[in-house]
């Protein structure tokens, strides 16, 4: 994301203001912005209005609803469903940590290793976007089966018998629990995770490296004190794109997971669709929004990267 | 040379290419199962090779008019995205006015919330507003998430382009339109292009929002889904792996002819 933000380059504006706008062109920036900000004010903001508005009504689906200033609906929704909140944040984390983990090594492999294997690795990671991810989050049904492979090797190394204790796992099983969900969860926000990690890799210049080595530095300290400072954007909006959408979301929970491991997107999912009981459902929603931008708001300033946006 | 140190030297190599086999199992699953056929409902172990889902794609009932509907809908969404997002990035990189700062927001706030919230926050609206929940509201919707992909995409590309050339093509007598057409709009194609295949893939793949205001209309994203419910054809991993195969085709031969316009060039 940070290379969409960079500051234009310094000729455009030096130019822009030596030229007086020509007259024809005043009203220009707005005729080009019109239909498209009309979009997103129609159907992204005025939707929030809406949503806020319907947190605070009560009434039933038969007889309409109607604005009550109902703020109980907030308390009763926090209090009935913080197990959920707590495990999708739980889960939003370990999926972003473990997407770090294995997704800074890729980047680095293509941003610096790959040679001229780079465009085919940058095609293999992109690709699978392509084939529908709900088919391939099925396959980890297939691939996390009972008596697939994945839980042999794990049940022979005793690994199964850790992560029982641990509660990740129940029963020599590991479908249905939440360490496949923060699998799927993995999985399926990887990319988003290599690609900005990749991109702030790749504007490192090689010499750096170069000269840190010059400099007596191991590679490990030259990995700590050089290239892993300077992919701190990459780093904070990969952890952004990962963590966000998987906080919210209630695919991996359901194919992948049980009862046990429902996260808050389930739950608004079943209240809105299925118990249509809608002040709930967009309390939840409300909650879960505010609590995402606060959370996002303490990391970037913690981060120290405020021009990220 | 000892095996640890090997081992050491190639350690992110080794850690790289295990994250992309990660990434990769479930494609090579996908691929291996659409040649299945299995016992009962479910393809989630393997029985028998065969040939027969690939002979008969479409022969599951309703898939394949799924499979129209979320091609329709992503053409559209592309379509409809792309020419917004362009013209709202034009006007961004180019123009200096008032409420840059607002519309910047409103434009980055999509991509920064998470889907459900939009999906529900939508569906309210629509419910306010007595619409017919179907093609229009999903349309709607797609654009609207697309949007946003397509403005950042665009507008780094227009960003990274010099103003010299166009007061050029000025200076050589071009027209407002000609300078438009035979300048800007080829320097800015690769970033449009970009924003309108991210468009075309994020909507042809989006579950969450469309679950939420489709009505009764399916999409393929939603016909699987109730399929893995009631047992998941195998079509469904012949359509996956087509998908797959159709991708990297597609960006192998759009590397070809960007090779060889550069060495053209050169």
């Amino acid at each position: 994301m940070s290379t969409l933000t960079e500051a234009p380059p310094p000729l455009a504006p030096a130019e822009s203001a030596k030229k007086p706008p020509r007259k024809r062109g005043r009203f220009t920036p707005y005729w080009l912005l019109l239909p498209g900000i009309l979009w997103l004010v129609v159907f992204f903001a005025l939707p929030m209005i809406y949503q806020a508005s319907t947190s605070v009504q009560t009434g039933s689906l038969e007889q309409g609803y109607k604005v009550t200033w109902h703020f109980v609906t907030y308390w009763n929704a926090l209090s009935e469903y913080w197990p959920q909140f707590l495990r999708s944040v739980f889960y939003a984390a370990a999926a972003t940590l473990l997407c770090l983990a294995l997704g800074y090594p890729l980047a680095y492999l293509i941003a610096f290793r790959a040679g001229r294997w780079k465009n085919l690795i940058m095609i293999l990671v992109i690709a699978p976007f392509f084939t529908s991810f709900l088919i391939r989050t099925l396959a980890w049904k297939t691939i996390l089966a009972d008596n697939g492979p994945v839980v042999h090797t794990l049940n022979s190394l005793h690994i199964l018998d850790l992560t029982n204790w641990l509660g990740w796992t129940a029963g020599d099983r590991v479908l249905a629990t939440p360490l496949a969900v923060v699998c799927g969860l993995t999985y399926n926000f990887l990319p988003f995770m290599i690609l900005p990690l990749y991109t702030s890799l790749e504007r490192i210049d090689g010499r750096l490296h170069e000269a840190a080595g010059d400099l007596y530095a191991k590679p490990w300290t030259t990995f700590r004190k050089v290239t892993f400072p300077l992919s701190m954007p990459g780093v904070i909006s990969g952890t952004l794109l990962t963590f966000i959408p998987a906080a919210g979301d209630y695919v991996n929970a359901e194919l992948l997971g049980s009862t046990d491991t429902r996260m808050i997107g389930n739950v608004i999912q079943t209240q809105f669709l299925r118990i249509l009981d809608y002040p709930t459902a967009a309390a939840l929603s409300f909650i879960l929004m505010a609590a995402i931008l606060a959370m996002v708001t303490i990391y970037i300033r913690r981060a120290g990267t405020e021009d990220l946006v | 040379m000892p095996l640890v140190t090997w081992f050491k030297r190639h350690l992110v190599v080794i850690a790289g290419l295990l994250t992309l086999a990660y990434l990769l199992l479930p494609n090579v699953i996908v691929t291996v199962f659409s040649f299945n056929k299995p016992k009962g409902r479910f393809n989630y172990q393997w029985q028998q090779f065969s040939t027969d889902a690939w002979k008969d794609p479409c022969g599951v009932a309703d898939m394949c008019g799924s499979l129209s509907i979320s091609l329709q809908i992503a053409v559209w969404a592309t379509v409809g995205a792309t020419v917004l997002g362009t013209m709202i990035a034009f006007a961004l990189v180019r123009y200096r006015f008032r409420a840059r700062g607002a519309i910047n927001s409103l434009i980055f706030l999509p991509m920064a919330m998470p889907e459900v919230v939009m999906a529900a926050s939508l569906l309210t609206l629509f419910l306010n507003m007595g619409a017919q929940l179907g093609f229009m509201t999903i349309l709607i919707a797609h654009i609207m998430f697309c949007l946003s992909f397509v403005v950042t995409a665009v507008k780094a590309r227009v960003m990274s382009m010099d103003p010299r050339l166009e007061e050029a093509a000025r200076d050589l007598y071009a027209g407002p339109v000609q300078t438009f057409l035979r300048v800007t709009l080829p320097i800015a194609a690769p970033g449009i292009a970009a924003g309108a295949l991210l468009s075309f893939a994020l909507s042809f793949d989006d579950f969450i929002i469309t679950n939420f205001n489709a009505g009764s209309t399916v999409t393929f994203p939603m016909f699987v889904w109730g399929s893995a419910q009631r047992g998941t054809p195998v079509q469904i991993n012949v359509i996956g792996t087509a998908m797959f195969l159709v991708a990297v085709l597609f960006v192998l031969v759009s590397m070809f002819i960007t090779n060889r316009r550069n060495s053209q060039k050169a």
